[in-house]
């Protein structure tokens, strides 16, 4: 383990840099902060040009996959005489990430502008953003950021006297995970249930309407202004070499202080530990997601892992949506991954037998091992049901449900095994909430930590 | 998979009075415009049919088919897909408890248990005075803010069972309740009509409640180097909102 760098060294704010300003929400805020500067400077490249540098700024999407940002755009087919959308993915529904919607709720003009960028390289006309629906305070500011860009002549027609012209349409959903599965997202935006499609064909090649469409995550786009306006090489001496720039860990569960931290890609869970306060006072870290509930789950042997899509993949799990939740030794692990596989049971759009089916099961046995009336042979039957929904459904929802099963088998046996032979759950739930230890406690003070900085 | 009451067949619905059907009709002429294809207004429609009488109906499917010339099939097929589409009606205030694993641990599940009982209520169900539905929720992208309560879609974070019992007394007397992030609350079926894509128009509520709390900030603070409770360093951050708000 080294020593900790102060966070100030540590930490590299963009996205989140005009947050504490004032109404960072407001165009006039953003443009204090180089806001539309990178749109300038990307209306003055010829858009071929523009695609070639972010590409070599090596910008990987922040959704999930973390795919080549620039290659997504390249694979957009030119002079083929079809329309080409940009659809912004903001449905971010992956349990434990929650990074999209306080970056449009404080600053909205960050994906707006990324959105004319990416849009004039693809030569689109016609944006859209897919907000998930169960934030309305989001889709307030939306739709007021876009009125403000129409406003300035930032859309519409003849954007800056580019000759250039975009329409950007806000789109709210209805509740439904597998929407946040960028085919799945197409069929529900054409006004569809949101299952997902077969690919190929791609939807570079048949998205949208069956045009060529670009799919993006709201970090990814919202991530290209600050490259146009600093340059690529600034952005490649952030990160690591195969994951370069910066982005939002999300730190929640049972922390001291819960938050978005920014940080250059390949920081340590042990270093946003160490600056933020730590895991909660008394307790130890027991297990956490690098990225979410489908990214298979670490322990402590993992937290000198760099965050970075190499590091995490080496080491045998995915960065996903770098939503770090963490949990001490007060959470039942059997409780954890039972939630989760019931959240993927209730989010499977039912397309795919192995996934509808096989989820159904796995929340049934879950259930009666956490109640302590699971069998002898159930812990291979989880195992055996997660092998026939991984990999053999059309998305990753699929092979979703199978990580926190697998991973926590993996590392947790003995827990539960310990629920089939004690018949019972060993653990408290009550220990595990937020107000658990300042109740025990004789103190005067009511309040927890995070009420008081609440 | 959402709670889907399939029944029988039934009677074709009863069309929108004359003046509901034209004024809605507006409404989605306007929405349809915004897509290339008049399908892809579907779900707008279905929030603008939802905003008219607090659920989607079959009068308000036979509405949104007639809009995008789709059959009532077609149309129930999508609304029974998505989990906002209620088919009964919601209260005035829809109350949405996080019970997803991480907001479940940190306390959800005490709060959503202790709610049902103050209410009388259970999962999916309206209170007698027609003011309060609950249901339990899945992730909102809020887990910084653990555990998250929603109201009408908008965020009250960082609750406990005693601030969730008081969040919904306060509504039932009518009292002015404002979310941690987000504006003031309007009605279930005026929060769905933002969600059909009208803008909220009432004065002060894009500013509300400011840029986000503590959490948002913690990381920026940090690289400033201001403190966190807990962490080393002379300066205390502020309370939530404080230097935030306008």
């Amino acid at each position: 383990m080294t020593a900790t760098e102060p966070a100030e060294k540590l930490l590299s704010p963009v996205l989140s840099a005009s947050w504490d300003d004032h109404r960072p929400w407001t165009l006039e805020t953003y443009r204090r902060h180089d806001g539309y500067q990178g749109l300038r400077n990307a209306l003055a490249m010829d858009p071929d040009a523009l695609i070639a540098l972010v590409k070599e700024s090596g910008l990987r999407g922040r959704g999930g996959a973390g795919f080549p940002t620039g290659l997504k755009w390249q694979f957009i087919p030119q002079n083929d005489g079809k329309p080409h959308y940009l659809v912004v993915n903001a449905d971010e529904s992956e349990p434990g990430t929650c990074k999209d919607i306080p970056l449009l709720f404080a600053n909205p003009h960050a994906l707006i502008e990324g959105m004319i960028i990416a849009s004039y390289a693809i030569r689109c006309d016609h944006a859209f953003i897919y907000l998930r629906g169960e934030t309305v305070p989001v889709l307030r500011r939306l739709h007021a950021a876009v009125a403000e860009a129409y406003a300035a002549g930032y859309l519409g027609k003849d954007i800056l006297g580019s000759g250039i012209d975009l329409d950007i349409t806000v789109h709210a959903g209805a509740g439904a995970y597998i929407c946040g599965e960028e085919t799945a997202l197409l069929d529900s935006l054409e006004g569809r249930r949101g299952q997902p499609r077969l690919r190929p064909p791609f939807p570079a090649i048949a998205g949208l309407y069956a045009c060529p469409t670009v799919v993006n995550n709201v970090e990814s786009i919202a991530s290209v202004p600050p490259i146009l306006v600093r340059g690529k090489e600034w952005f490649t001496s952030l990160g690591t070499e195969k994951s370069p720039g910066f982005t939002l860990y999300s730190l929640s569960g049972h922390v001291t202080n819960p938050g978005q931290y920014e940080a250059p890609l390949g920081v340590t869970l042990r270093q946003l530990l160490d600056i933020s306060g730590g895991v909660r006072s008394g307790h130890r870290l027991k297990f956490w997601t690098p990225g979410g509930s489908s990214t298979p789950m670490f322990t402590d042997e993992h937290l000198d892992v760099p965050l970075d899509y190499e590091g995490v993949g080496a080491a045998g799990s995915m960065l996903g949506t770098k939503a770090l939740q963490i949990f001490d030794e007060t959470t039942c692990v059997v409780r954890a991954v039972t939630r989760w596989t019931e959240f993927y049971a209730h989010e499977s759009c039912g397309k795919c037998t192995p996934c509808r089916e096989g989820t159904y099961w796995l929340v049934q046995l879950l259930k009666r091992i956490e109640a302590g009336e699971g069998l002898e042979g159930d812990l291979e039957k989880l195992l055996d049901i997660a092998d026939n929904i991984n990999g053999k459904s059309f998305c990753a929802l699929g092979d979703g449900a199978a990580s926190p099963i697998v991973s926590s088998l993996q590392h947790f046996r003995a827990e539960y095994e310990q629920h089939l032979a004690e018949r019972r759950c060993p653990f408290d739930p009550a220990a595990a909430t937020v107000w658990a230890d300042s109740r025990r406690s004789s103190s005067p003070q009511p309040a927890t930590e995070r009420e008081v900085h609440a | 998979m959402s709670n889907v009451e399939l029944g029988l067949p039934a009677l074709p619905a009863k069309p929108y009075p004359a003046e509901v059907y034209e004024r809605l009709a507006a409404d989605a002429r306007e929405l349809i415009g915004r897509y290339p294809v008049a399908r892809s207004a579907l779900l707008p429609l279905l929030h603008l049919v939802q905003a008219e009488e607090g659920c989607v109906t079959a009068t308000g499917i036979r509405f949104c088919a007639e809009q995008v010339e789709l059959t009532t099939a077609e149309v129930t097929a999508v609304a029974t897909f998505y989990t906002m589409y209620r088919r009964r009606p919601a209260g005035t205030y829809h109350v949405g408890v996080c019970t997803n694993t991480l907001c479940a641990v940190l306390g959800g599940d005490q709060i959503f248990e202790e709610l049902q009982q103050h209410l009388g209520i259970k999962n999916n169900e309206t209170t007698a005075d027609g003011e309060i539905s609950l249901e339990h929720i899945e992730c909102n992208a809020a887990c910084d803010y653990a555990p998250v309560v929603m109201v009408n879609w908008e965020f009250f974070d960082n609750q406990t069972p005693e601030s969730a019992r008081q969040l919904v007394d306060d509504l039932r007397a009518g009292a002015e309740v404002e979310p941690t992030r987000g504006a003031k609350l309007c009605s279930f079926k005026e929060t769905a009509r933002i969600l059909a894509g009208f803008p909220d128009e009432r004065p002060g509520a894009l500013d509300a409640s400011g840029a986000g709390g503590a959490p948002s900030m913690a990381g920026l603070r940090l690289s400033k180097g201001e403190a966190l409770p807990g962490t080393p360093g002379a300066r205390v951050v502020s309370p939530r909102n404080e230097g935030t708000e306008a």
